[in-house]
C-alpha cells in the first residue's frame, strides 16, 4: 500500500492541468460528446422533472374531470389514454430515472472518484433514458397513447381488443427503456465495485450507495421479467403469436405473473434509494451520524430480496390457490419488518439531537408521515380479505400515491435543495422553500387522504365519470381541489429552483456542514471532481474530528495522475489501491448508439423489418467502433 | 508532457494487479442479466406447461439433430476455453486457431438450428407452445449470432496482435460470454427436448 507515501502538495500548475484533461468544451459538439457525470447527472434530473410535469398536467385532466359527478370535459377514450400516460410516465420515466439523475451526479463525488467506471455507458443510459420518452409520447402526435392502463393487463392489449398502435408504443417504449436502465445499473455497480477511494471499505461506504447499489442489482433481476412480458405482447400482437391467448394455450395471467415479478421489486427500486438519500441528509441536520448505520444498511439489502417474494400480493383477486396467497400475504407482511428498522433508525437519529430545521428536513419530516401512513394503508391490503374487498378501488390509488409521492417525490425535493448547493454553488431561497414545503403538504393531504375515503365507500378506480348521489362527490371535490394545491406546491418548487440558480446567495463548499467526501470539493465541483484522490478512513471524512476519530483520511493530500484522463481503481471489499485507470474522453458513440437504437425501434413499430434489420446492423457498427481500442492506448498494458 | 507536474503519481501507485478490471465486472452484470431473461422464459414455458391438457400439444420435439448439436455447442466451450488458455501464456497462434474453430462451431450449430426449424410441424404461430417454443430458441439463435460476431471480433483482433499474456480482457470477456451461451442452452434444451420426455402428458 502506498498511502503512507510522500506525496507531494498539489500545486496551482497542477490544478489547471487537471482542468485541461478533464474539460469539456462549451461547444456543440462537447454537449453532444461529453461523459462528465455531473453534466449527464443533471440532465437526467431536469429531463426526469419534464416527464414528472408531464404527468401532473394528465393528473390535472383527470382531476379536473372527475371533480364532480357526469362531467364530460373527456371522452371516455381520452381519459383511458390518459390515466395510462399518467401512470406510465411516474412509475417509469420519473420516478426512477430521477434517482439515477442522484446517483449518476453524486456517485464519483460519494466515492472519492473521477467519474463512473463506465463513462461512455453513462451517456449511452441517459440518451436511450430521453429517446424512449420521446419514442413513448411520439405517440400523442398520431392520437394513438397507450391507453390499457399503466400494467396492461391481457388480454385486453391482445391486438383483437386493441387494434391501433397503442399498446404497441407501450411495448416498445418499455422495452426501449430498460435498455437504458439495464446500462445503467450495470454501470452503478461496477462503480462501487471499483471506483472506491482507497481505503472506503464496504463498512465505510455512504448509505446512499448501498441502496442504489441494491437496487441495481435488483434491476438485473427484476427487469428481464418486463422485458419478456413485452416482447410476448408485441409478438402476440403483431406475429400472431398466442402468449396470452387462453383459447391457444396462453394465458392472460402469464402477464400478470411476469409484471408483477418485475412489478414489485420496481417499487422498491423507486423508492430505496431516496430512503438513503434520506439516510444521508437526516444525520446532517441532526449533527451526528445515522443511528443504527449497520442495521440500515442490512434492512435495504433485506427490502430488495423479498422484494421479490411479494409479487402475487397484486393478483389475490385472480383466484389462485389458498396456500399461494396465503405465503405471499405473509412475505407481503414480513416486509414490513426492515421498513421499520429503517424509521426507527431515523427516529433514533433524530431523538438524540437537536435537528436543525432548514427545508430539506421539513421535506424529510413529511416524508416520514407520509411513508407511515403509506405502509399502514399497505399493511391493509396485504391482508387477504381486505384486499378482496378493496382492490380496484380507490383505497389502492389513495395507497401507491402515498407510496410513491411519500417515499419518492418528498425525499427527492428535500434532495434538491439539500444537494443544489453544490450544484450550481449558490443556496435555494429558505423562504420560499417553506411555503413550498407546507402548500405541497397540505395540498398531498387535502388530495389523497379523501381518496382512502371514496376508496371504502366503493368507488372503482379507472372510470371516467360517475353518477351523482353513490357519496362519492364531496370526497372527489375535496381530492381534486387538493390536487391542485398540490400542483401549485410543485410549481413553487420549479420556481424556486429557477429563481435561486441565479440570485441564491452564494453557498461556499460545505453549506450544511456534511462529513461525506462531495462536501470536501467547490461547488460546483471541478470538471475533475478531486484534486488529489482522498484515502478514506471513515464513514464522515470531514466530521474525523468532531468526532474524534482514531483514523484521519486524507482528503488534501495523494495521488493526482494528472498526466493524462486518470482515476484509481480499488478492490471490491476493502478498497484498496489496484489500479490506475485511464478513463474514456468524450465521445458521439453513445448518441449515435442511441439513435441507431431509436430507428430500430420505429421500424419494429411500423412494422418495416428491413429498418429494423439496417438498424441491428448500425448497432453492430457502432459498437464495434466503440469497443475497437484507440491506436493511443498502450498495448503493453493489462487492462 | 506532464512529467514535472504530475511529480507524485505513477510511480508510486502498485503496478496493476490480478484485480479483475470494471469491464470484467460489466460484462459478468450483463450475462446475470441475461440470464435472468431467460429464467423468465422457462418460467413462462413451465407456466403454460403446468395449465395445459396435453403439453406438448402434438408431438415430442425430435432428438435427431438437436441432440448432435448440443454436444457441437458444449464441446466448443471446450475449444475456447483452450485458445484462452493459450494467451493466457502468450501464445498467439493458438489463441487464433481455437477462436476460429469455435466460430465455425457456432454457424455449424446455427445450420442445423436452421434445419431444425424447417422440420417443425407448427409455427409460432399454432399454439402458445409454438410461440414459446420458438421464441425461446430463437432468442438463442439470437445470442448464437451475437456470440459469433464477438468471436470473429476477436479474431481479428488476434491477427493483428492486440493482446497479450497480460492484456487480452476482449479475449476474456468474449469467452465468458460464450459460455453463458452455451450453458443457457443447456437449460433451454433440457426445459424444451428433455422434460417433455420425463414427465409430458401426451
Amino acid at each position: 500500500m502506498a498511502t503512507t507515501a510522500p506525496y507531494s502538495e498539489p500545486t496551482a500548475e497542477t490544478a489547471a492541468h487537471l482542468d485541461q484533461i478533464w474539460h469539456t468544451p462549451h461547444t456543440l459538439y462537447g454537449r453532444l460528446a461529453t461523459v462528465d457525470h455531473k453534466i449527464i447527472g443533471i440532465r437526467y434530473l431536469v429531463t426526469s422533472f419534464v416527464f414528472l410535469a408531464l404527468g401532473g398536467l394528465e393528473a390535472a385532466a383527470m382531476r379536473a374531470q372527475l371533480a364532480q359527478p357526469n362531467l364530460h370535459l373527456l371522452s371516455p377514450e381520452a381519459y383511458n389514454q390518459i390515466f395510462t400516460m399518467h401512470g406510465t410516465t411516474m412509475i417509469f420515466w420519473y420516478a426512477a430515472p430521477i434517482l439515477s439523475g442522484f446517483s449518476n451526479y453524486l456517485w464519483p463525488l460519494l466515492l472519492g472518484s473521477r467519474d463512473m467506471a463506465l463513462p461512455r455507458v453513462n451517456a449511452l443510459s441517459y440518451w436511450l433514458f430521453l429517446f424512449s420518452g420521446i419514442f413513448l409520447y411520439s405517440s400523442a402526435l398520431v392520437g394513438q397513447m397507450p391507453d390499457r392502463g399503466w400494467f396492461a393487463y391481457a388480454p385486453m392489449t391482445e391486438l383483437r381488443y386493441s387494434p391501433a398502435l397503442n399498446m404497441d408504443f407501450y411495448a416498445l417504449a418499455l422495452l426501449f427503456l430498460t435498455i437504458s436502465t439495464t446500462v445503467g445499473s450495470i454501470n452503478f455497480l461496477v462503480t462501487m465495485l471499483k471506483m472506491r477511494a482507497p481505503g472506503m471499505s464496504i463498512n465505510r461506504m455512504p448509505i446512499m450507495i448501498w441502496s442504489t447499489a441494491t437496487i441495481s442489482l435488483s434491476v438485473l433481476f427484476a427487469l428481464p421479467s418486463l422485458s419478456a412480458a413485452c416482447t410476448f405482447l408485441f409478438f402476440d400482437r403483431r406475429l400472431a403469436m398466442h402468449f396470452f391467448d387462453s383459447a391457444q394455450g396462453g394465458s392472460p395471467l402469464l402477464w400478470q405473473h411476469l409484471f408483477w415479478i418485475f412489478g414489485h421489486p420496481w417499487v422498491y427500486i423507486v423508492v430505496l434509494p431516496a430512503m438513503g438519500m434520506a439516510s444521508m441528509m437526516i444525520p446532517t441536520f441532526c449533527r451526528r451520524p445515522l443511528a443504527g448505520h449497520t442495521y440500515v444498511v442490512m434492512a435495504t439489502i433485506m427490502t430488495g430480496l423479498i422484494g421479490f417474494g411479494v409479487w402475487v400480493h397484486h393478483m389475490f383477486a385472480t383466484g389462485l390457490p389458498p396456500m399461494a396467497m396465503s405465503f405471499f400475504s405473509a412475505a407481503s407482511l414480513t416486509i414490513v419488518i426492515p421498513s421499520a428498522v429503517t424509521v426507527f433508525a431515523w427516529i433514533a437519529t433524530l431523538w438524540d439531537s437537536k435537528p436543525v430545521m432548514r427545508t430539506p428536513m421539513l421535506f424529510l419530516l413529511g416524508f416520514v408521515v407520509l411513508f407511515v401512513i403509506g405502509g399502514v394503508s399497505g399493511v391493509m391490503t396485504a391482508a387477504l380479505p381486505f384486499d378482496w374487498q378493496l382492490t380496484d378501488t380507490y383505497f389502492v390509488v389513495a395507497h401507491l400515491h402515498y407510496v410513491l409521492i411519500g417515499i419518492n417525490l418528498f425525499p427527492v425535493v428535500a434532495a434538491v435543495y439539500y444537494w443544489f448547493p453544490k450544484m450550481t454553488g449558490r443556496m435555494m431561497s429558505e423562504r420560499l422553500g417553506r411555503w413550498n414545503f407546507w402548500v405541497m403538504f397540505i395540498g398531498f393531504n387535502l388530495g389523497f387522504f379523501p381518496m382512502h375515503i371514496s376508496g371504502l365507500l366503493g368507488m372503482p378506480r379507472r372510470i371516467y365519470t360517475y353518477g351523482g348521489g353513490l357519496g362519492w362527490d364531496v370526497a372527489n371535490l375535496v381530492t381534486s381541489i387538493g390536487a391542485y394545491v398540490f400542483a401549485i406546491g410543485v410549481l413553487l418548487f420549479f420556481i424556486n429552483v429557477i429563481v435561486s440558480r441565479r440570485t441564491g446567495a452564494v453557498a461556499g463548499d460545505n453549506p450544511w456542514d456534511g462529513g461525506t467526501l462531495e462536501w470536501s470539493v467547490s461547488s460546483p465541483p471541478p470538471e475533475y471532481n478531486f484534486l488529489v484522490i482522498p484515502t478514506v478512513r471513515s464513514r464522515e471524512p470531514l466530521w474525523e474530528d468532531r468526532l474524534g476519530s482514531a483514523q484521519r483520511s486524507s482528503i488534501r493530500e495523494g495521488p493526482t495522475l494528472a498526466e493524462g484522463r486518470e482515476t484509481v481503481g480499488t478492490t471490491p471489499l476493502d478498497a484498496e489501491l489496484a489500479r490506475v485507470l485511464t478513463m474514456p474522453e468524450d465521445s458521439l458513440l453513445p448518441l449515435a448508439l442511441a439513435l441507431v437504437t431509436l430507428v430500430l425501434f420505429y421500424g419494429l413499430l411500423l412494422q418495416a423489418w428491413w429498418v429494423a434489420g439496417v438498424a441491428a446492423f448500425g448497432v453492430y457498427i457502432v459498437l464495434n467502433i466503440w469497443l475497437w481500442p484507440k491506436a493511443t492506448e498502450p498495448l503493453s498494458e493489462e487492462g | 508532457m506532464a512529467a514535472s507536474i504530475g511529480i507524485d503519481s505513477r510511480h508510486l501507485l502498485p503496478a496493476s494487479t490480478r484485480e479483475h478490471p470494471p469491464g470484467w465486472w460489466a460484462m459478468v452484470c450483463l450475462i446475470i442479466t441475461e440470464g435472468a431473461l431467460f429464467a423468465y422464459f422457462l418460467f413462462s414455458y413451465f407456466y403454460l406447461e403446468s395449465m395445459a391438457p396435453q403439453w406438448p400439444p402434438n408431438n415430442l420435439p425430435e432428438l435427431k439433430l438437436a441432440g448432435p448439436n448440443t454436444v457441437i455447442l458444449i464441446a466448443s466451450s471446450f475449444v475456447i476455453w483452450w485458445a484462452a488458455r493459450g494467451i493466457a501464456v502468450g501464445q498467439q497462434m493458438r489463441l487464433r486457431i481455437g477462436l476460429l474453430i469455435t466460430a465455425i462451431m457456432g454457424v455449424v450449430f446455427l445450420i442445423i438450428q436452421s434445419r431444425e426449424y424447417a422440420s417443425l410441424k407448427f409455427t409460432a404461430s399454432s399454439h402458445a407452445y409454438g410461440s414459446l417454443f420458438i421464441t425461446i430458441t430463437a432468442f438463442h439463435f439470437a445470442h448464437v449470432v451475437v456470440g459469433v460476431l464477438m468471436i470473429l471480433t476477436t479474431e481479428l483482433r488476434a491477427w493483428l496482435g492486440h493482446f497479450t499474456a497480460h492484456r487480452h480482457l476482449a479475449v476474456t470477456n468474449t469467452v465468458l460470454y460464450w459460455h453463458f451461451v452455451d450453458i443457457v442452452w443447456l437449460f433451454v434444451f433440457t426445459a424444451l427436448y428433455l422434460t417433455p420426455r420425463i414427465w409430458g402428458h401426451s
